[in-house]
């Protein structure tokens, strides 16, 4: 059972990046608009300017 | 009235930098495509345009001159797209669905992690597990479960705090009772070794709700005041003549007794009596497109529309008093009305909260005092009573179905504005439509082409193509590409067109213009003369295309009424043609409204349709409400739903889905509560487990959404 002293820590600090990484995308602005940035990668005009 | 639409001053956001934002509705887009289009037509180096395609929204931002704005959403309007301006910071709540989001995660990631040790203590025995193993894994249990209910509670705790504030209850108290003592016994076991903690029920517990909570707050009404939207429409600055003198006075300064001056285009402030012959818009008061002529010594009403020369008016009533401060007062009422609807999830929790909670005492008194197990095992299954019973079914039930309905209502271009709008309409008898711009499309239609000559028609073109009225208009639509006579026609305001040729008088217009007798059956018309024929031109308002058949399903289920502003020979004959077996024409803003607290008042749910200013206190009083996106955006404002598509099968399909949803809701509620009745006799006799406690809960709540998913089918 001495293992899950340091698998359990492992485990959550998984989770926590996680969680982190959830917070960041959500911040960005990522989930504000599911259906258009789900179709911007077919506009062809957005990469080629400037 | 172009100045008025490109007006959007009051919506931009300035910053320091000098860079100016308005966030915008966009209307008429099928497909990301069209976003993209928007966007390409727009971004250049100092215009960034981001159409939000879930929302159907559009941030822009410019630098430079704030008011270049309307020139851009000009641009981009004539793509085909229509713009209305929002104020964005109206929906800035302390819990906005991206608030809610991150409550969400924070309690999707304690639930998932205190899973990881419950999984392990549930299928271990104490035979297979040593107890320092298992204290450690509630220490670590209550390690997580501990932050993440005090981060992600708060928005239960809080409600639930207001509402016993204001010594009343709402669904949040047994949830927050639930999920506080849920935790406080399991630390109080943690910290003395005991067997069982519930640590996983009370963050699954707002896992869950938390859910529910994100779509409930989805749906929430950007709740804007209709009224305070009609009061700025008629605040303004007035001219006032006294002793041949002019001064300018605030609108609220108006008194009766004061002789006002109204330029051409100006709105009529307060009521009183007109001093000129001329003509008036007066679509605000009775919803009729046609303009209207005023005589000398006729009563004028506030929200008319001077269109003739300036004319002055004796004002015999101050602005409050005047047509329109009543219906602005008569609306704020109405909206207090509606907001005091209760939902039915908390109709529900008014019973359910005292019910549980005296169950839970029941059960302590039960166990202490008839039994001999000790009072701490008392406390211990009563509160297991209380996590059991916890309404996470409950909470689920209505917002997960409403938010199914309510994008399938978006898709066939409906806006619910308010959460609670489905389950007012879901109770609806009674349908009352407005006639113009809502069973008619307000376009007028020339009826009898048939009946002229070409060399008439041709006549007839060069007269009407001179003009802005709305019946020349639907003239020169009718007739098509002519070519036109090489006369300059002129225009006697109020009256009609004419010119002279070969000594002849080529005339369009007003029966007493032209010298006829008006026609007998009351139809909208003109009169045309070449000098020596006198012909009648009618004209009929167009029916939505759709009109016949939804009047005629609304009739089998629901009693179908009709009030019309306009003239009630006109109103009588689209009654007819529709087959409303109930109309009234010539009604006013007030009678309007007055008749459907009538109805309320004789215990009819009312479903009021209308698109016009003069329905605006109608749409706000009345049960459930549905307006055009063609209607003015005070209507819109005032409405519960908003639909885009033409014709008014949007209303029988509104009505059908909310039936439908509420079925459902019913369901799923009684399907809680038929949960509860199961649940409860476990934890009662001090059966329930955590496991058993968790297993419920999460059983219960994929089968109340599996069912909630129904609502988006067909």
């Amino acid at each position: 059972m001495d293992i899950l002293s340091y698998l359990i820590p492992i485990a959550l600090v998984m989770g926590g990046l996680w969680l982190a990484g959830f917070m960041w995308a959500l911040k960005t602005g990522q989930f504000d608009d599911p259906e258009g940035s789900a179709s911007r990668i077919f506009d062809e005009g957005d990469s080629h300017e400037e | 009235m172009t100045s008025l639409a490109t007006d959007y001053s009051n919506f931009v956001q300035s910053d320091q930098q000098g860079r100016h934002r308005i966030f915008l509705t966009v209307e008429g887009m099928s497909c990301p495509a069209c976003a993209f289009k928007i966007e390409r037509a727009l971004n250049n180096n100092d215009v960034e345009a981001r159409v939000n395609v879930t929302e159907r929204r559009m941030m822009l931002s410019w630098s430079g001159d704030s008011s270049a704005g309307g020139k851009l959403i000009e641009k981009a309007s004539s793509l085909g797209f229509r713009f209305s301006p929002i104020q964005k910071n109206s929906e800035t709540s302390p819990y906005s669905p991206a608030v809610l989001l991150k409550y969400i995660a924070v309690a999707g990631f304690g639930a998932g992690n205190i899973m990881i040790f419950s999984l392990a203590l549930w299928f271990s025995t104490r035979s297979t597990m040593g107890d320092s193993t298992r204290d450690l894994m509630h220490w670590y249990s209550a390690l997580i479960a501990l932050p993440v209910v005090i981060y992600a509670g708060r928005p239960f705790f809080t409600s639930a705090w207001n509402a016993l504030r204001k010594q009343s209850t709402n669904m949040d108290v047994p949830i927050s009772v639930g999920v506080s003592l849920a935790c406080g016994v399991s630390l109080f076991e943690t910290i003395t070794g005991g067997e069982h903690v519930y640590f996983d029920s009370a963050v699954m517990l707002l896992f869950l709700l938390l859910i529910g909570r994100y779509f409930d707050a989805k749906l929430r009404a950007r709740a804007k005041s209709a009224a305070s939207d009609l009061l700025a429409l008629m605040s303004g600055i007035a001219t006032q003549v006294q002793d041949s003198k002019i001064s300018r006075i605030p609108a609220a300064a108006i008194k009766p007794g004061m002789t006002l001056m109204v330029a051409r285009g100006e709105k009529i402030l307060a009521d009183g009596i007109c001093e000129n012959d001329t003509i008036v818009d007066a679509s605000a008061i009775t919803g009729e497109t046609l303009p209207k002529n005023i005589s000398m010594g006729e009563y004028v009403f506030s929200g008319m529309i001077n269109l003739s020369d300036p004319i002055t008016v004796r004002i015999e009533k101050s602005q409050n008093d005047s047509l329109m401060g009543d219906i602005i007062t008569l609306m704020q009422k109405a909206e207090q009305g509606n907001a005091r609807y209760v939902r039915i999830a908390d109709r529900l929790a008014r019973w359910y909260t005292p019910a549980v909670h005296a169950l839970a005492f029941a059960t302590f008194l039960f166990w202490a005092f008839a039994t001999n197990v000790g009072w701490q095992t008392a406390a211990l299954y009563a509160i297991t009573v209380l996590i059991i019973t916890c309404p996470c079914a409950l909470g689920l039930a209505v917002p997960v179905t409403q938010v199914v309905a309510a994008s399938k209502l978006f898709k066939s271009g409906m806006l619910l504005k308010s959460s609670d709008a489905l389950e007012r309409l879901a109770m609806i008898d009674t349908v009352v439509f407005d006639k113009t711009g809502t069973l008619t499309t307000g376009e007028m239609v020339f009826e009898n082409a048939e009946d002229f000559t070409a060399d008439e028609k041709e006549a007839l073109a060069s007269l009407a193509s001179a003009s802005r009225h709305p019946l020349a208009r639907a003239l020169t639509i009718a007739l098509g590409e002519q070519s036109l006579l090489a006369f300059t026609p002129r225009e006697i305001e109020g009256k009609g067109m004419e010119f002279l040729a070969d000594g002849q008088r080529y005339a369009l217009g007003s029966a007493a213009f032209i010298g006829a007798q008006s026609g007998s059956d009351e139809k909208t018309e003109l009169w045309f003369t070449n000098g020596t024929d006198k012909k009648r031109l009618t004209f009929s308002d167009k029916l939505q295309h759709d009109a016949c058949e939804v009047i005629d399903a609304l009739n089998k289920r629901y009693s179908v009424i009709m009030l019309s502003g306009d003239r009630s020979a006109v109103a009588k004959r689209t009654a007819e043609e529709l087959r409303i077996p109930s109309w009234q024409g010539e009604i006013t803003p007030r009678e309007k409204l007055e008749f459907i607290q009538d109805m309320a008042a004789h215990k009819k749910n009312v479903l009021m349709v209308g698109d016009g200013l003069n329905d605006a206190a109608a749409l706000s009083c009345a049960k459930a409400s549905m307006s055009p996106a063609s209607a003015l955006d005070i209507a819109q404002n005032a409405a519960d739903i908003v639909y885009q598509r033409p014709g008014i099968g949007s209303v029988m399909e509104a009505i059908k889905t909310a039936k439908k949803t509420q079925k459902i809701v019913r369901q799923n509620l009684s399907f809680s509560i038929a949960y509860n009745l199961l649940a409860v006799p476990i934890a009662l006799t001090g059966n329930a487990t955590p496991l058993i406690a968790a297993a419920a809960m999460a059983t219960s709540s994929l089968i109340v959404v599996a069912n909630s998913l129904r609502a988006g089918k067909d």
